[in-house]
Parts: structure tokens; sequence; C-alpha cells
């Protein structure tokens, strides 16, 4: 117990924010006022899969890795679709997704944000649209934003939720 | 012990059931040897290659003309031999191998929804890859289905599909998914539980089908490597791998030896971090947030590290059919070393505490058990094998450049639960260290990229690579214009789902995820 304590302390907190001028401390404040100006300082996102190759899900889990730690600008990741403010919709939508996409998107109470990452889910990708694929996330719910990227990097990912919130 | 010198005995055996086998043009499949075989001696050849002692690494058909050509795999002392079979497109009718090889089942519900073959004595003839994108009698990958289907209404929920269910008092069902809580592909697990007790698990998989294979035809080398690298996000430089080796042995290109080093170096580094994320996703999943934000700082580290050197956080396409797309600079490559060494001493302080911690003992070991039987018996390999006692490594038992220059060690345990799959993984990212620093002492000098030839008509060509999650198998046949006219890829996932299934029984429902993320089977490796 007493390695763990001290690997705890050696380690220290890694979390960016100095120096000041840094690219995703900005962007973090950003999000932060945009977030607690109209989402009274907590946005609860729903990550839904509708077909990805789950690259853009491991860059979705690095945006909780202590570098980015994007709690701490107040968002958070839901398990619930109810418990939603906003949708971050990966993937060109499957054929066999697209009834659990729409059905989780009419869970999630309104107003909504539906924020599509990933090009896969920007304009089809690599996939297009097929007799297994609907395409883009648009073709299936109103998307408010799109991020580009295969995948699209946790600094990419965060600057999508900043243009979400100032989309309205 | 010489390359296949058991296929003698085995075609004896065959023969001794009336069995007659050609051995097709010897060259063709390498480093595979192919027997042709007739339609209704399928099941035969299954039946006595299971008595024999082969592993069932695999099955595709391949419509041509008329016919529908059928390839399975099979897989002894590292040998790898292709079984092979025409069926009339007009009677598509075969044995199924699922009676003596479990393996086989989700694959073959696979060949029979795609190409509308009819297998005779399937243990389960529900379907499985299709849900309601197409019709009964529609079959996408035969040549008169258009890529673009046949229908363009909105796609119902699959609801119909009838789930095995257990009686009993007090035995329910808790249906979980497709959408699930939390960051993670999406998949239908419907549990039998009696109290807290999981009595039975079954996977329903598609939901992330994207029509891979038959996006794959006409595709040019390079379109089809990028679509490869897309087959699993998380294995992308495997597949890659996998799939331009099938194409570099069918146009026979020899791949320079600094891009085959450099392939190795984007291999391993893609193990590593795999495997970073995993531990630290195990050890969440039992509430154990130190380990789980360590081993997510190391990840984070390596990520950036390899978007330094490589220009892509996870590697995506770095591989190219021929090479690779970017040469490893001496800059990078002498920042690269230190990097392995300090990982390497981070996991030294690390991982003895997680041994040394009793709680995480209590959740890990005799979670989740995969017997060594049932794991031989479902052909697992990678870490959930090497976990159960599948004592085999793509590298080292069917070895290819660059690996045949090292030995490879490859950790086996018996245990099979989560805390012997943490453990493997744990020391293979040890031993992919060790495997970084020699293959950079020295990097090989000279090119990365082959020319690629103009032509490559009516070639075909088969790609083993060991991916992170075990063994891939990738096959390739161009058309007579040189374009892509099959792509199978063959995910070691097709083989970890049916064994989740099978480890969960037992267990209580809250471990599931531990379980799952132990094995952490791709979806859409899977699903294609």
């Amino acid at each position: 117990m007493l390695k763990l304590f001290k690997k705890i302390l050696t380690t220290g907190n890694l979390t960016e924010e100095a120096p000041r001028d840094s690219e995703l401390d900005t962007l973090g404040q950003q999000v932060k006022r945009a977030i607690d100006k109209r989402m009274r300082g907590s946005l609860a996102i729903r990550q839904v899969d509708a077909g990805s190759c789950n690259g853009c899900e491991l860059e979705i889990h690095a945006l909780n890795n202590p570098y980015y730690d994007i709690e701490r600008f107040g968002v958070h990741f839901v398990a619930s679709p109810r418990h939603a403010d906003a949708l971050l919709v990966t993937g060109p939508v499957s054929r066999h997704m697209e009834t659990a996409l729409r059905r989780t998107w009419r869970a999630t109470p309104s107003p909504k944000y539906v924020i599509a990452a990933g090009s896969c889910a920007c304009d089809g990708g690599e996939f297009g649209i097929s007799y297994a694929s609907c395409g883009a996330v648009e073709n299936v719910i109103p998307v408010d934003v799109k991020i580009p990227g295969c995948p699209p990097s946790p600094e990419a990912l965060l600057k999508g939720i900043l243009a979400a919130l100032s989309e309205r | 012990m010489s390359r296949f010198d058991w296929l003698t005995d085995y075609r004896a055996r065959l023969e001794a059931e009336r069995v007659v086998a050609h051995e097709s043009d010897a060259t063709r499949l390498e480093p595979a040897r192919c027997l042709e075989l007739d339609t209704r001696d399928w099941g035969t050849a299954a039946r006595v290659a299971a008595t024999f002692g082969c592993r069932w690494a695999g099955l595709w058909g391949d419509a041509v003309n008329e016919q529908i050509v059928v390839r399975a795999v099979l897989v002894y002392q590292g040998d790898y031999l292709v079984l092979l079979t025409s069926v009339p497109l007009g009677h598509p009718v075969l044995a199924s191998h699922t009676p003596y090889f479990p393996a086989a089942d989700h694959m073959e519900r696979h060949l029979q929804d795609l190409l509308g073959i009819a297998l005779l004595d399937h243990p389960d003839n529900r379907r499985w890859t299709r849900h309601q994108a197409w019709a009964k009698d529609d079959f996408p990958l035969r040549p008169d289905f258009p890529l673009s289907g046949r229908s363009c209404r909105r796609t119902p929920a699959d609801s119909d599909y009838t789930f095995e269910r257990v009686a009993g008092s007090g035995v329910y069902e808790i249906p979980v998914g497709p959408v699930h809580a939390g960051i993670i592909e999406p998949g239908h697990f419907r549990f039998q539980a009696v109290g807290e007790e999981v009595l039975r698990l079954e996977a329903r998989l598609g939901y992330v089908h994207k029509g891979i294979e038959k996006l794959a035809v006409g595709r040019d080398p390079a379109g089809l490597a990028r679509l490869a690298g897309r087959v699993s996000g998380d294995s992308t430089v495997a597949h890659t791998w996998a799939a331009c080796m099938a194409m570099e042995r069918a146009a026979g290109v020899d791949v320079p030896p600094r891009a085959l080093a450099i392939r190795a170096i984007l291999a391993e580094r893609e193990r590593i971090a795999n495997h970073l994320g995993d531990i630290g996703g195990i050890c969440n999943d039992v509430g154990f947030s130190f380990a789980h934000m360590q081993f997510s700082r190391l990840r984070e580290n390596w990520q950036r590290d390899s978007q330094a050197a490589f220009g892509h956080r996870l590697l995506m396409d770095c591989i190219v059919p021929g090479g690779v797309f970017s040469d490893l600079s001496s800059q990078c490559k002498n920042r690269l070393r230190p990097q392995h060494e300090a990982l390497a001493t981070e996991l030294k302080s690390l991982l003895p505490m997680m041994d040394d911690y009793p709680s995480l003992e209590d959740r890990l070991v005799t979670t989740g058990c995969l017997s060594v039987e049932d794991a031989s018996q479902l052909g697992v390999t990678g870490y959930v094998g090497k976990a159960s006692g599948q004592d085999y490594d793509v590298r080292r038992d069917q070895s290819y450049a660059p690996y045949d220059r090292f030995d490879i060690p490859s950790p086996c345990l018996a245990e099979g639960d989560v805390a012997a799959r943490l453990q493997i993984r744990a020391q293979e990212i040890g031993h992919s260290l060790e495997l970084l620093d020699k293959l950079m002492a020295p990097l090989p000098e000279g090119p990365v990229v082959a020319a690629w030839p103009e032509t490559i008509a009516n070639a075909e060509g088969l790609g083993l690579v060991d991916g992170w999650r075990g063994e891939i198998l990738s096959y390739v046949r161009f058309d007579e214009n040189g374009a892509v006219a099959r792509f199978f890829p063959r995910e070691p996932s097709w083989f970890y789902w049916p064994a989740m299934e099978r480890l969960i029984h037992g267990n209580i429902v809250p471990d599931f995820p531990v379980c799952n993320k132990s094995v952490n089977g791709s979806y859409s490796g899977h699903d294609l």
C-alpha cells in the first residue's frame, strides 16, 4: 500500500494547465465558460457507436485520461440517453444500427445537441452508403456539429464540443 | 520436424474414409497448401481433421461464374492447410463443419447469410450477420446483388431473433444493448440468470456490419489497404499488414527489409498501446482507479510518441502495399529508444504493486475462467488462448519477416481467468519492448517501399499476421483486370465471442464488464 501512495505522490498532478497559454488549456477554459453559461456548469454526453471501427472510441476514451481530464471542464459521459444533453455519434450509421440510433435520439430529452464525430460520421468516410450502411449520421438524425478526422484527436473532439455549444 | 510432414498421414486417413483429395497448385497460396475436395466429402474431411487434432481457423466463399468456391483453413503444428471445394450457384448445399469444430458456428452462418449456402447438419440454423437490412433470399456477396442494396427504406429493429431460454423457477432474463452504457461498440447480450449467477449468455452481433467484403470488390491495392485498416480500428496496423501481405504474395512483391522492420515496430507499438489501455480498463472495471489512471497515462504518452514518430496516434495508414508510407528518420529513431526504456521502468514499478494488491487479486483470480479444453475446442489464439493453455503465436509458429530473425517468447498459462489474461498482456508488453529495441539494432538500410507491378491478374494470396488479439488471416483475390475480386479478413475475435459466452458461465452478472474487458473482442472486426 505504501508503494502505491509513493507512486501516486511521485507521479504528481499531470493535468495540463500550466503554461497558461497552452492550447488545450485555452480550449478547455472556453468549453468550461460555454458550459457554465449555457448548461449551468454541466454537459452530459451519451456516446453512441452507430457503426464505427472502434478507432473513434479509443480517442473519445482518451478524453477521460489524466492529460485531458475532460470532466474538469464540466463534460461527463452518461450511461443513458435520458440523462444526456448531447449525443456524440461515431461511425457511418450501419443499417443494423439505424433504428437503435433513432430510438436513442428520441430517448434524449430536448433541447439536445447531436455531434457527429469522425470522418465516417461526417460523410460516410471509407464506407459511404451501401446495402449495409446509411453513410453520414445526418442521413438518419439531425446533426448540429461535425468533427472530421480519422479518428479525430482528443483536441479536435474538444473543439467540436465547443462548436456545438456555440452553435445556438 | 519439417513443414507439412503430417500431411501424408492426414491424407492417408482421408483415403481410408474413401475421400479423394487433390493437392492443387502448391505455390498458389503459400505458405499454405491446398487440398481440393469433392463437395460430398466436405464434412468427412472436417471430421477426420478434428480427430487428427487440427485447429479450425476460417471459412469463406467466393462466387466465381456459376460456382461458389468455398475455402476452409485448418492449422496443425503451425502449418496452414486450405480445404477447397465448389458448389453450384443454382444448388448451393454443403455439409457443416460445426458438428466437429464448434469454432465454425458463426462463420458458417455468416457464409449462409451473405452467399446463400445452405449448411446441412448445422446445429443452429438461425441467421447471424443478417438482421433486417436485406431480405432472406438476397445474398449480398453474390455478384448480382448491387452494392447499394435493393431497398432504401428505413431498416427496422431486429426484433424477431429468437434467443435460447433457460427454464426454471427464479430464472430471469437480462437483455443488454445494442447501445451499451459506456464508450463501447454495439452488440446485444442476452443473459439468463438466477439471482446474480449467470446461467447462460448469448451474444447477438452483426450490428456494425458495414459490408466490408462487398466494399472491397473492385478496389485497387492502395484502396484495399485503407479499408483493411478500418476493419477494426484498434488493430489497424495488423489488419493492414495482413491484407498487404496477401496482396504482396499474390503479386510476387518483395517488401524491402527496412519496410518490414518498420512494419513490425508499428505492430508491436499497437500491441503495447492496446494492452496498456486494457490493463487500465480491467482495473477500472473492478474499481481500482489508481491503476486505471496510471495505465491511461502510459497509453496517452505512448500514443503521443506514435504521433511524433509516425504521424498518427493509432498508426493508421502507415502500412501501404509494398512497404510503409514513410521512413523512420534517425532522429525519430533515437527518440524512440529512451521512450521504450521509460515505459519499461514505469512497468517495473507498477506491475509489482498490482501483484501486491489483495483486493485486485480477490476480484480477478478465478473470475471468468476459460478452460483449456474450451479454448482448444474454440481455436482461440492471442492472449485469451495463451491464458488458457494455447501456446500459439504466428510470429513464432508460422514466422514471417522480420520476426524470423528473432526468438519470440510467448508466455502461456493454464488458469484461464481474468488474472491470467492480465498477466499474459503484461508479459507481452515486456517482450514487445525488447523486440522493439532488437528491431532497431540496427534498422536495415534501404528503401521503404517496393515498386508495385502493373498487372496482377487472377492472382490470390493469404496473409498471416499476429495481431495484438492473435492470429489474423487475410485472403485476397485479384480479378483479370488486377482489381480486388474477394477480400476476407478473419479477425481473432470470431473465436473470442464464443469463448466469452463460455467463460462467463457461473460468474455473477456484475462481473460481466471485467470479463468482457479482459477478452475485449472486436465487434467491428467480427461483424465486417
